[in-house]
């Protein structure tokens, strides 16, 4: 796991955290809608309305795991349910009609939000310190998420890659019009 | 850190992407990874397809014939004349929605166009600006508009983003297949030249050599002789095959993706090890290398190429002077077979309704087609006790199923091949309702959108199948997803390494042979792909 998760989250101090978890639900929402306002209008109303996993994958993955994600970000989280969470929603949008920067833009969008969110109820200046820690852990944050879209794209490719492999190389092989040398050459 | 920006500069930066506006009024950007590349010149020269030429979607030149508008809406006009269904599909939807977010491309991928409603939404367009008066009049008021060049584009864009599996037409009130609207659009662009290399290719090789990969007969036979030398490691017995042979009683035909890509492999060795274990139960069967392709990419081209190519089985049936036929794990082939074979080529009065040999069993379903699924002539072997079954064989196995959208939506194949399973291995679990059954979710990949390079669409479109697979994966350690359907057997494993990377993929008829008992077996070690049995892991074969 990147060291830099490790460093940052020592420092996001109790006051901040506790303002976090007092507006939990409210920034998980803004959150929520900051990934579903990616989409078009249309779509957005579907991800957002149809409740069954299975009938809406994406809107509940992201729904699910922004939630898992807030969570372990403000408490002394387990970086193992941070990577996953990020690989759940990063692997949708990563194959989405997305460029890089939108695939995974979400993740610093919350500092943008808790920014909003203290203007209008704390003195910034007051959490000035934890404010950069916190920022600072939102920024490692981002940086795996880039790991994991490159990740992710790199699957695709991979695929792509072994399949066209498969095909010809398998052809050949069993039409017999190729030669491999033996792991162990015969006796003579 | 003395340029770190002051919080305030900070809130100002505005990452929220574009969004989307009106639809007339947006442009796809036909993207590589989405789109699959155009067809080429000497594959539609090779079956008369109008229009042949290089060309690539990716470039702004698409090299369209002059007269390509007036030769759609001619085609247009000749296909609402002669399809009342498409007449109606084009004047009756009121766009209530229903089928909006059932389709696996819309779920997968989020693009508004992609809802069965709105895909078809962009062929009823041009439909009502040409032939009806209240959109010649009222033009956009009327959800009108005019066949230009890039409404063309974003047609074949989308269209080539159907996998035509139906489950839409499911949910639709009016019972609107979109699946046939998309099949008429793409006769539509095939008027003009434009399909896609990975379904013109296979059907010129199909309609040349006999299959979709252009292999010749004498290595359709390599590949068996190839099978009959790995079951014979694995069993100790020899399981010859007939090929060609005239006066057989039954014709066996499958997707020639079974005899020449993994997994579908092991399903091909199955086939042929059930044949060879009711050999001396009365079983005449024969296979052909030339009648060596289940699948029909000509379905997926126009009405009248699936016609030619569905030709072929009749005229091998014909010609070897066999009673009836037998057909293999497949998809499409068997909507084809169901829903056309009859008005295409039949009646195939030559042939008899096919009776079980092995159990007297009389395939009713198939009075007219002549042609029977597999899953339903094993089914009813185990049914009456003809097969002599070791699950514990595939005991290393938990198994779901994917029902394949043409057998399960196209001709109800829905408890035959859960019946069968259910006795060749003793860990199933079904995934949740809504993804499986009528319901079923596609894989992603059908209708010729099997190619390499629409790897990100393949993956979108597989999304809402993978999640339920993720869900029994997690829950029940399901290891290993089960289908009859040669283009499910060739794209879920990538599908999987994508979304599931655990879970593996097989044909129903590999686990059948894996668990078929034979006499005069040596101790079998390994299951068909060579990996030990459970309990024989430290056996020297393995």
């Amino acid at each position: 796991m990147r060291k830099g998760l490790d460093t940052a989250r020592a420092v996001v101090d109790t006051s901040l955290k506790n303002i976090l978890l007092d507006k939990r639900s409210s920034i998980i929402k803004k959150w929520r809608d900051v990934i579903v306002d990616t989409y078009p209008s249309e779509t957005q109303r579907f991800i957002r309305k149809e409740k069954d996993l299975f009938a809406n994958p994406v809107g509940n993955i992201i729904s699910k795991d922004v939630e898992t994600l807030y969570d372990e970000l403000i408490k002394d989280g387990d970086d193992d349910k941070i990577t996953l969470c990020l690989e759940n929603i990063i692997r949708i949008r990563s194959i989405q009609d997305f460029k890089p920067s939108q695939a995974i833009g979400f993740v610093l969008q919350l500092k943008k939000l808790v920014r909003e969110m203290l203007e209008s109820k704390t003195p910034i200046n007051g959490l000035s310190g934890e404010l950069q820690a916190f920022e600072n852990r939102i920024d490692d944050i981002a940086l795996l998420a880039f790991d994991i879209y490159s990740q992710c794209r790199q699957k695709i490719y991979e695929i792509r890659v072994n399949e066209v492999k498969n095909q010809l190389g398998g052809l050949l092989k069993r039409a017999n019009l190729t030669f491999e040398i033996p792991e162990q050459e015969p006796e003579l | 850190m003395a340029d770190t920006p002051k919080p305030d500069e900070l809130a100002k930066i505005d990452h929220t992407p574009l969004v989307f506006r009106g639809w007339m009024d947006t442009q796809p950007e036909i993207r590589p990874g989405i789109a699959c590349y155009g067809s080429k010149s000497k594959d539609l020269k090779y079956v008369d397809m109008p229009n042949p030429r290089d060309w690539s979607p990716f470039d702004d030149d698409w090299k369209l014939p002059e007269n390509w508008q007036e030769t759609i809406h001619e085609g247009f006009k000749d296909r609402l004349d002669r399809f009342r269904s498409f007449k109606l599909f084009m004047d009756i939807c009121v766009r209530c929605g229903a089928c909006a977010d059932k389709c696996h491309f819309f779920i997968g991928s989020g693009d508004p166009k992609n809802m069965p409603v709105m895909r078809a939404e962009l062929l009823r367009s041009v439909y009502r600006k040409k032939f009806t008066v209240g959109g010649k009049l009222l033009g956009r008021l009327a959800g009108a508009r005019e066949l230009t060049e890039d409404a063309l584009k974003e047609l074949w864009y989308y269209l080539y983003q159907c996998t035509e599996c139906r489950r839409c037409s499911l949910f639709c009130p009016y019972g609107i297949d979109m699946a046939e609207i998309t099949i008429m659009g793409r006769e539509l662009t095939n008027l003009v030249g434009l399909n896609i290399d990975w379904i013109a290719a296979p059907v010129a090789n199909c309609y040349r050599t006999g299959n979709h990969l252009g292999i010749q007969p004498h290595a359709y036979k390599d590949m068996l002789d190839f099978f009959t030398d790995e079951i014979e490691d694995i069993t100790g017995l020899r399981m010859e095959q007939d090929l060609n042979r005239k006066g057989a009683e039954i014709l066996f035909i499958t997707p020639s993706g079974d005899v020449f890509a993994d997994p579908g492999t092991f399903t091909c060795m199955g086939y042929m090890m059930l044949f060879h274990y009711l050999k001396d139960l009365g079983l005449d069967i024969t296979w052909s290398t030339y009648a060596s392709e289940g699948g029909n990419f000509g379905y997926f081209t126009s009405h009248e190429m699936a016609k030619r190519l569905n030709a072929k089985m009749y005229a091998e049936a014909k010609r070897l002077g066999v009673k009836w036929i037998l057909g293999g794990e497949c998809g499409h082939m068997w909507r084809v077979l169901n829903q056309y074979m009859d008005t295409f080529n039949g009646p195939a009065d030559f042939l008899e309704e096919p009776v079980s040999p092995i159990t007297g069993t009389r395939f009713e379903n198939a009075k007219t087609t002549k042609m029977t699924h597999i899953i339903e002539f094993t089914a009813d072997l185990i049914k009456n006790n003809k097969l002599k079954l070791d699950p514990s064989r595939n005991d290393n196995l938990k198994v779901t199923f994917h029902d394949s959208c043409n057998p399960a939506r196209g001709m109800g194949i829905l408890e035959e091949p859960r019946y069968v399973i259910k006795n060749v291995c003793n860990n199933f679990y079904e995934m949740p309702p809504g993804t499986i059954r009528e319901q079923t979710f596609c894989c992603g990949s059908g209708a010729g959108l099997n190619a390499g390079e629409n790897m990100e669409s393949r993956m979108r479109g597989g999304l809402p199948r993978a999640n339920a697979v993720k869900f029994v994966h997690e829950k029940h350690d399901v290891n290993m997803l089960a289908c009859i359907c040669a283009i499910d057997r060739a794209v879920l494993p990538n599908l999987m390494e994508y979304w599931v990377p655990d879970v593996e993929v097989t044909g129903v008829h590999e686990m059948v042979a894996n668990a078929l008992v034979f006499e005069g077996e040596k101790k079998r070690t390994t299951d068909l792909r060579g990996e030990p049995l459970p309990g024989m892991e430290d056996e020297e074969d393995v």
